[in-house]
């Protein structure tokens, strides 16, 4: 490991957050759109999915091991996408104090409600 | 056409008479075929020999004629006074530099960085003896680093950086996309040796892909797109560190 009298280099954990990072901002700029579209406009004025998307359809998706799946990842990961753009963000605006607490409370948050969700989703299957 | 002129604002500094930076105004006749440094060089002759810029070569390939044109990292040799005129053109010495005299900056953290990555081809040990003959490339070999072996060390992009400007520690574009021109090279076995450098938070992971750098680059080198390309090797590193730890 040590070349002798060579500068110490020490290997940053970036990767892990970079790769939610990337994948979170791919669902963000492909899904989320569209999910809002459907979910939050197109459905409630009646546009779309006539009367499937009713509130025992949409729970029988969420109870099955699939449908939690999918949406463990439609909220978990876009969370960490906006995390890691809100802690590189506050860096980009000079705020230079707590840098350690700064990181602790974006990515605690984004695990946390990851944590939050993958419960209630649990809870419900096994309800 | 008659006696047209064009105003220069100069940010001057001259650290044995002043403690700060400060503009001065000159006047030089107009043509739409003159550069910023031509502009630079009648000043010069004409109106303030106590001047100080840096060129050599004129044609965009030395790299020694870096500054700022109204706020944007230029190469003065490359930039007309045609794509200004009639307005009053704002130079200033480079910014994220420290400012030696008027328009000169002081290069040496550029000039670490670029060394500190190897910039050259670490043959492997069981090295070919000169008598085997050359290295043969084929094309597509050439094609993964040419683009990268293009930089001619002007410093734009640093100039350009938004984390260059924050923390000088970052690696930086240049010295980045030159780390990639080596570590994509067929001939060369360094890899291993670049990456600790590469996986630092001051390597890579010090970019956040704002991309300007790639925008003012006078050569098209993208030094943004080395980064990135060099992020997903880091993340595969990563992962086999996680189960090879050396
Ligand atoms: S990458 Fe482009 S802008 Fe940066 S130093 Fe090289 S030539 Fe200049
Ligand atoms: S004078 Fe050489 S690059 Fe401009």
């Amino acid at each position: 490991m040590n070349n002798n009298n060579e500068k110490k280099y020490i290997r940053s954990h970036e990767p892990v957050f970079w790769g939610l990072f990337g994948a979170g901002g791919t669902l963000t700029a492909f899904m989320t759109p569209v999910m809002i579209l459907i979910t939050g406009i197109l459905v409630p004025i009646g546009l779309f999915g006539e009367g499937k998307f009713n509130y025992q359809q949409i729970h029988q998706f969420a109870t099955s091991w699939y449908g939690a799946a999918i949406i463990l990842i439609l909220v978990a990961l876009p969370l960490w996408h906006t995390f890691h753009r809100i802690f590189h963000g506050l860096h980009d605006l000079g705020v230079k104090q707590g840098r350690d607490w700064q990181q602790v409370i974006c990515y605690g948050s984004a695990f946390a409600v990851t944590i939050f969700v993958l419960t209630l989703l649990l809870q419900m299957i096994a309800a | 056409m008659a006696n047209k002129t064009i105003k220069i604002e100069i940010l001057r500094y001259r650290p044995e008479q002043e403690d700060k930076p400060s503009p001065q105004l000159f006047e030089v006749p107009y043509s739409p075929d003159l550069t910023i440094l031509e502009a630079l060089q009648y000043i010069k002759d004409h109106l303030d020999s106590t001047i100080s810029f840096r060129w050599s070569c004129r044609m965009a390939i030395c790299g020694s004629c870096g500054l700022m044109v109204d706020g944007v990292p230029k190469l003065g040799c490359k930039t007309f006074l045609r794509d200004y005129f009639p307005n009053k053109i704002k130079l200033e010495a480079l910014a994220n530099f420290p400012i030696e005299r008027d328009l000169v900056v002081v290069m040496d953290d550029f000039i670490n960085k670029l060394e500190e990555i190897k910039p050259y081809i670490i043959p492997e040990d069981n090295t070919k003896c000169l008598s085997d003959g050359p290295h043969q490339q084929t094309p597509e070999k050439l094609a993964k680093y040419k683009q990268y072996s293009m930089c001619i060390n002007c410093g734009l992009c640093y100039a350009a950086c938004p984390q260059y400007a924050l923390d000088t520690k970052f690696t930086g574009p240049a010295a980045l996309a030159l780390l990639a021109r080596y570590n994509r090279d067929s001939r060369d076995a360094g890899s291993k040796q670049r990456m600790k450098i590469v996986n630092q938070e001051e390597g890579v992971w010090g970019c956040t892909f704002v991309g300007y750098c790639s925008v003012v680059c006078p050569k098209g080198v993208d030094p943004a797109a080395a980064i990135q390309l060099l992020k997903v090797e880091s993340s595969k590193d990563y992962l086999i560190g996680m189960f090879k730890p050396d």
